[in-house]
């Protein structure tokens, strides 16, 4: 399942000229955030030196710590926040290129995203149909007045919500969170995206109807070329459905790989961890994070040196001066570690 | 324990949403006894009707839903009758509430400090001044952020923040929906940890609605699964995942994806959750129950007791003379 080559099957064909340049790249993609007022203002390091690559029909896992920059990096991907430095490179070209109206609508229509709240990210004052109708309309014009509403229909059940058109009929806040959650999806499948930033899509629903959406999201690779970038703290769940993952740490991504490869053979400690408290339901809670703190990283104003320097079990002096980078560590596979191996 | 008397009584709870038409019944006769120490997680399909327990046990529910049955006492005092100023009182102090969103339950004007003071102005009891940023600690957000709005948090922070608030004054019981849906594992096992450890030091009660089943399976004493605003399986946690008395929690158990082994293609349980407005006619999970008989459709399952364990399954009824241990191999 991992292997999907890449330019085989371009999703509609009319990005011809840019076929060889990957669906998405982000570039030392960086962004801060001021924190504190006057004399005890700081700088808070959300993304550093992102480099990320999301191909055609690949669906990328981002997962890691909770506050490590995985929602930033959707946003600033989506265009909800400007980058502080760096760049996203859309079929080639960067985004902060695109100026005019009609090059940010046709970015917004094929790069949607499914954010991470949907207490807050549904307007509370329109019906689910409306999000979902006026999507269509602004980006396929195309469709009839009927032809929208049967698609609206389609992609809300395509999301596991029935009846569709009783649920099309509520406001937001007559929806379950996990209901919520599947309509921001629904919104996004509307356009007939090629990148979807599916933000924790699915942490408020049950494994059941969870399996539901991942198996949607290869089916949607698959048949119609959608790529993905999904974030999500269920490790499992990336393994699932994803190609490749990315671990991410401290604002900068610490290891990246294809996603077995990884899972199997983790080159970066803060991976280990992570992958040593994934727990499982039917055996005993073991002891392997005993003793870890789960200290919040100190990313404001950050000083040199690996971010996960307090909480790893290996470090060394280097850690302490030098800002470990991505290195080639196996196929593919990279790692941002002073000691980490390469395959042997 | 301070008594044999449960910290929590729910009787046959009801909850309606109007809806003008057929209304939605979210609630259905629910009955929970939580006693002071006590972890009781709550599990079941998105839209089953948990928030809305939480909030009918919280007393929180606003039109168009309400409460049109039951009883809940807490400490023997009955809240469904209590006016809005003696909750208030209560609120924070004797027991505290963790919303499924967190970006909904925080004031977005206001920084998490001043929210903090004002959970705490609003009572009389007395806090150190430096409890807001002892519980921030506690939960793993450097204390800076007591001076952040909720926007500048990560979702995973705002939850903890969330948590954070609940523990200001210890109470005796709190009221968790999906406190750590955006939390990574690590940090998610240590805060749990350390709610539980705070659980047995304190000895307050938690109840807790998540569809993370190994959260349940760890920390959780009791354990309730809900299948359309009905109770369909109660009992110790440990008996329920080793023997499901009901389909649906066997479904349940089975659904998940691994990290180790080799990759399966899962297909969770079929069909589509119910319409609680019109919910299916005898046993409401038949029409997408894998061991379904022709007694089903037309007769309504109680809860039964099988062992420890009760479950609302025609299988279970008393002189039920179909096979009563089906269910092995649901979802294949
Ligand atoms: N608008 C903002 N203003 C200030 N700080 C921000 C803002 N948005 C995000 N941050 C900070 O940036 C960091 C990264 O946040 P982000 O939401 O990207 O994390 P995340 O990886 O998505 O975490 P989670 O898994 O908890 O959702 C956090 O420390 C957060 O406080
Ligand atoms: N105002 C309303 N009017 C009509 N129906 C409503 C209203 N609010 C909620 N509902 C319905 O009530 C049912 C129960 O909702 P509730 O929020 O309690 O579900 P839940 O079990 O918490 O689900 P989730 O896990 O997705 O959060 C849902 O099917 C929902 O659609
Ligand atoms: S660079 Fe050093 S501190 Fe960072 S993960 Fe590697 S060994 Fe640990
Ligand atoms: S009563 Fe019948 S349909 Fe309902 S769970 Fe039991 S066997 Fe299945
Ligand atoms: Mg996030
Ligand atoms: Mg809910």
């Amino acid at each position: 399942m991992t292997d999907v080559s890449v330019d085989s099957k371009s999703s509609t064909g009319q990005d011809s000229g840019a076929s060889t340049a990957p669906l998405l790249e982000t570039k030392k993609l960086t962004r801060h955030f001021r924190v504190g007022r006057g004399l005890s203002r700081q700088m808070l390091h959300a993304v550093d030196d992102v480099d990320l690559t999301i191909d055609r029909q690949e669906i990328v896992a981002l997962a890691g710590e909770s506050g490590s920059g995985k929602s930033t990096i959707a946003r600033l991907l989506a265009g909800v926040y400007q980058p502080t430095s760096g760049e996203i490179y859309y079929q080639g070209r960067p985004t902060s290129s695109m100026r005019s109206r009609k090059d940010q609508l046709a970015y917004r229509g094929d790069v949607p995203m499914v954010f991470q709240d949907p207490f807050s990210s549904l307007n509370p004052a329109f019906r689910v149909s409306h999000g979902i109708l006026r999507s269509l309309k602004l980006h396929r014009p195309e469709l009839t007045r009927a032809q929208r509403l049967e698609e609206a229909e389609r992609v809300v059940e395509a999301v596991g919500l029935s009846p569709a058109g009783d649920i099309m009929h509520r406001y937001p806040y007559e929806l379950s969170g996990g209901q919520r959650q599947r309509v921001g999806f629904a919104q996004a499948l509307a356009h007939k995206p090629k990148l979807i930033l599916a933000d924790e899509p699915v942490s408020m629903l049950d494994v059941s109807i969870r399996i539901g959406l991942l198996n949607l999201m290869s089916e949607l690779r698959e048949t119609e070329g959608v790529s993905f970038l999904y974030i999500t703290h269920d490790i499992a769940s990336a393994r699932y459905v994803a190609d490749r993952l990315a671990i991410m740490y401290a604002g900068h991504i610490v290891e990246s790989g294809p996603a077995e490869s990884v899972l199997a053979n983790p080159k970066h400690p803060y991976t280990d961890l992570l992958l040593g408290a994934v727990p499982d339901p039917r055996a005993p809670l073991t002891a392997a994070v005993e003793g870890d703190t789960g200290e919040p990283p100190k990313v404001i104003d950050p000083t040199p040196g690996c971010r996960f320097r307090w909480r790893c079990p290996l470090v060394v002096d280097e850690c302490h001066q030098t800002t470990p980078t991505l290195r080639i560590l196996g196929t593919n596979h990279e790692a941002a570690c002073h000691v980490a191996e390469p395959d042997a | 324990m301070p008594s044999q008397q449960p910290i929590l009584e729910v009787r046959d709870l009801t909850v309606e949403y109007d809806t003008g038409s057929s209304p939605v019944v979210a609630v259905d006769s629910v009955d929970l006894d939580v006693h002071a120490g006590e972890f009781v997680g709550v599990v079941g399909e998105s839209g089953c009707g948990k928030s809305t327990l939480l909030f009918a046990i919280a007393q929180l529910l606003s039109p168009p839903a309400a409460i049109t049955g039951g009883s809940v006492h807490f400490q023997g005092q009955d809240l469904v009758a209590m006016n809005e100023k003696k909750l208030a009182a209560l609120r924070w102090r004797d027991y505290s509430v963790v919303m499924q969103s967190a970006m909904n339950a925080l004031n977005p004007v206001k920084s998490i400090g001043s929210q903090f003071r004002d959970a705490i102005m609003s009572h009389d009891e007395r806090v150190d001044d430096d409890r807001p940023a002892e519980v921030m600690r506690m939960v793993g957000i450097d204390p800076i952020h007591l001076r952040s709005y909720p926007h500048q948090l990560s979702g995973g922070m705002r939850q903890r923040a969330m948590i954070a608030m609940a523990l200001l004054f210890t109470p005796d019981m709190i009221i968790m929906d999906e406190p750590t849906s955006a939390l990574d594992v690590v940090a998610q096992r240590s805060l749990m940890v350390q709610i539980k450890e705070l659980q047995q030091q304190l000895g307050f009660a938690v109840v807790f609605v998540t569809h993370d089943m190994s959260l349940v399976s760890h920390f959780s004493d009791q354990l309730m699964v809900m299948y359309a605003g009905q109770v369909v399986e109660f009992g110790a946690t440990r008996a329920v995942f080793d023997h499901p008395a009901h389909p649906y929690s066997k479904g349940l158990l089975d659904a998940f994806p691994s990290i180790r082994g080799p990759k399966q293609p899962l297909t969770g349980i079929p069909g589509t959750p119910p319409n609680l407005a019109h919910p299916p006619s005898g046993c409401r999970f038949h029409p997408r129950c894998p061991v379904a008989f022709e007694d089903c459709p037309k007769i309504e399952p109680e809860l039964y007791q099988v062992g420890p364990i009760q479950a609302r399954c025609l299988l279970h009824a008393p002189g039920q003379t179909q096979p009563a241990e089906p269910v092995q191999e649901v979802t294949s």
